[in-house]
């Protein structure tokens, strides 16, 4: 492939790579067959790899994830898409009470190599339910891994990571980026870890941790910040379950600042999570309170005022800010002056 | 030994042929003028609508927005045999049905312009509001009716939703919980044969959807869906039953989807063109516009009337449309609670500040 593709390319291509190369891969989903999936993403694969492969299902996502957890039990590699996250829930049943657990509840006879691919996050100005992100319900339970791409490359690796992973992996894609950028993605076959940090820009003064379709505001308040003479570190978590923490410590022990970036309400957001360890474990390296910005605690809007809700370049340097003042007072209180 | 312990048949009720001539005797109120010129007066404007919506969308003044192309009869038909009592459990294809029952043609266009206030159901009473996740309303309609028996209060429960809804299990849920608690419910299924590119038949291998409910222990049939004198009949039947205790029964309403699945989708990536042009043979509204001009109710002077007529109310609403302040920032968190957690308040200010205008 020597043409730029965007992400939602790159997810088709790693899907195809993925049936290409194992004859047990195994796609169903509601309208991913013949339409190709409404965004598009399993454009062509029924045609290539043929009905049995790439299969229309009838409308139940209690019934795609229950099946998925059936065939990942006899070892197939169920690869299958909700439409859109907010028509998840149906499914939470199986993934949490099954998926998660079949392994642990066998002593490891059994196992659920699934991957669950869902569109996430809003700003793309769709109806109602369509534009949440509840990653953090997923990210809680112990068993899931849950993965999320920002990248053409990133989702290319990260998905055929998910699908030879044994674990059953949620993986989420940020539509609003669907296709924000193209970039040249090698069809190699090799895959991403799923349960690393991707640091996506080094800097000395501040640590900017973040996600999906939050990662191109991240790079561009960094470079913003660059014009201030602000040296920023971006960091793309990509795998919410595990979190590389040995990444993030040590980026926010060199930097002694760190602001984290989500779509996602903050309220029990992966966030928290973060900062929580964070402060758990750098507590005196630290210059300043870790600082938050996230989606806010209400029902995501619908999409006139969707923009009042999702967290922009200005509100991360304003959080910016704030880390940085923090620092001053600190350092002032410490040399005893003002 | 060995019998039958169980035996049925679905039956599907049609009155009129697709060029409006009679199939069969008809019922006696189908000879008069009312109430089938106001069923084909509604209609139009259904359809009219449905035009203009959709021309606002692919001018950017709307969201995403899912025809009703196809789906006129099903929803005036329901909405005229409903009493302001009878409550309704609609489904998002359903704009004319809530629009009979007194919700301003403004707000169905603020609900699909990304405006909370549209779904205020200002003047629908106690009918719930639009419902996205797929069958989750089936259930909600069980609920209410079981708070209309509970209180002994002789009205009906209609739900609507789509076939592909079928597949869900809330939707064998509802059925069954309706038939073991005897519940007033009609539910009606508006099989337009497709489910965005899922067709009828990879839906579901029963011959009839119908029959779902016969696993419940509830009567169903099907119905032509484009023909306005057979769903008066079996709708309104259905509704008697129901408030009259007699139980719950499923209407299979067999129409087509005349449109792309909503303004986000195409089609003509799924479905042959024969296939489409087909279903135009089967129009409601030629169906009964033709039944009414053999009858001498209808002619050309009172159709550009009728088109008259309902361009004003519609191009009226557009503008109303058009015309309504943005919706506040802070009605992103009112109605969340009974009462806005003190805590929240400082995001209000955030919201207020976010999206206002990037570097
Ligand atoms: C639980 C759930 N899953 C998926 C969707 C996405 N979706 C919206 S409409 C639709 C098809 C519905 O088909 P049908 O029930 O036949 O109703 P129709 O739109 O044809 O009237 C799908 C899959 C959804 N809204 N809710
Ligand atoms: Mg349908």
């Amino acid at each position: 492939m020597n043409e730029p593709i965007c992400l939602l390319e790159a997810v088709n291509l790693a899907l195809a790579r993925a049936l290409d190369d194992d004859p047990e891969v195994i796609l169903f989903g509601e309208d991913i067959g013949h339409n190709g999936g409404v965004f598009r993403a399993t454009d062509g694969l029924a045609k290539r790899f043929g009905a049995h492969r790439v299969v229309d299902t009838p409308l139940a996502e209690n019934m795609i994830a229950g099946t998925a957890v059936g065939m990942a039990s006899q070892g197939i590699r169920a690869v299958v898409e909700i439409q859109f996250m907010g028509f998840i829930f149906p499914a939470l049943e199986q993934l949490i009470a099954h998926a998660a657990r079949l392994r642990h509840r066998t002593r490891g006879r059994l196992s659920c190599p699934m991957v669950l691919r869902a569109p996430y996050g809003g700003g793309i100005h769709a109806p109602e339910h369509h534009s949440e992100s509840t990653e953090a319900l997923l990210a809680h339970i112990p068993g899931l891994r849950v993965v999320i791409p920002s990248s053409p490359a990133r989702a290319y690796g990260l998905l055929l990571g998910a699908i030879r992973c044994d674990d059953p992996v949620i993986f989420l894609e940020p539509k609003r980026i669907y296709r924000a950028s193209r970039t040249l993605v090698e069809d190699s076959g090799a895959a991403l870890p799923i349960d690393r940090c991707f640091t996506l820009r080094e800097g000395a003064d501040l640590s900017l941790i973040s996600y999906g379709a939050m990662i191109p505001e991240c790079l561009a308040a960094a470079d913003n910040l660059a014009e201030r003479g602000i040296d920023s570190e971006v960091i793309d978590v990509a795998s919410l379950n595990p979190i590389d923490y040995d990444t993030l410590l040590a980026s926010v022990s060199k930097t002694g600042r760190a602001v984290i970036v989500h779509e996602a309400p903050g309220k029990g957001g992966v966030g928290a999570d973060i900062s929580a360890v964070l402060n758990e474990q750098l507590w005196g390296q630290m210059r300043a309170p870790v600082m938050r910005v996230t989606g806010l605690d209400t029902v995501m809007p619908y999409y006139r005022n969707e923009q009042h809700y999702l967290p922009g370049v200005s509100d991360i340097l304003d959080a910016v800010d704030k880390s940085l003042e923090a620092g001053r007072n600190e350092i002032l209180q410490a040399t005893g002056s003002g | 030994m060995r019998e039958a312990v169980f035996k049925t048949e679905i039956s599907l009720t049609r009155y009129l042929r697709a060029d409006g001539k009679p199939l069969d005797e008809l019922p006696g109120w189908s000879h008069e003028p009312e109430p089938l010129t106001s069923y084909y007066r509604w209609m139009v404007l259904a359809r009219q609508f449905d035009q203009k919506a959709v021309a606002l969308q692919r001018t950017g003044q709307l969201g995403t927005y899912p025809s009703s192309l196809g789906a006129e009869a099903i929803d005036v038909v329901t909405g005229h045999l409903m009493s302001h009592e009878d409550i309704l459990v609609p489904y998002y294809r359903d704009h004319v049905l809530q629009m009979i029952r007194g919700t301003p043609m403004r707000d169905v266009l603020l609900y699909w312009g990304g405006d909370e206030r549209g779904n205020a159901g200002v003047g629908m009473a106690r009918d719930l509001p639009n419902a996205v996740p797929i069958a989750t309303q089936t259930l909600h309609a069980a609920g209410v009716a079981a708070s209309l028996k509970y209180r002994h209060q002789p009205h009906a429960v209609v739900c609507l939703c789509g076939d592909g809804a079928t597949s869900k299990g809330d939707f064998a849920e509802a059925l069954n919980l309706a038939g073991v608690w005897h519940l007033p419910l009609v539910m009606i299924v508006n099989n337009n044969q497709w489910a965005i590119s899922v067709p009828r038949h990879m839906q579901c291998a029963a011959p009839t959807l119908a029959q779902k409910a016969l696993a419940a222990g509830i009567p169903a049939e099907q119905v032509d869906g484009n023909d306005p004198i057979a769903l008066h009949e079996v709708i309104g039947h259905a509704l008697q039953r129901a408030r009259a205790g007699k139980g719950p029964c499923l209407i299979e309403a067999l129409s087509y989807r005349l449109s792309d699945h909503t303004t986000a989708d195409d089609a003509s990536r799924y479905r042959a063109p024969d296939q489409l042009k087909e279903a135009w043979q089967n129009d409601p509204l030629r169906r009964l516009r033709q039944y009414l001009v053999d009858l001498g109710y209808w002619d050309e002077s009172r159709e550009r009337q009728c088109l008259d007529e309902a361009q004003q109310q519609i191009q009226q609403a557009v503008e109303d449309y058009l015309a309504t302040p943005p919706e506040p920032v802070e009605s992103m968190f009112e109605y969340l609670y009974a009462e806005l957690p003190e805590q929240l308040r400082t995001q209000i200010e955030m919201a207020r500040v976010r999206g206002g205008g990037d570097l």
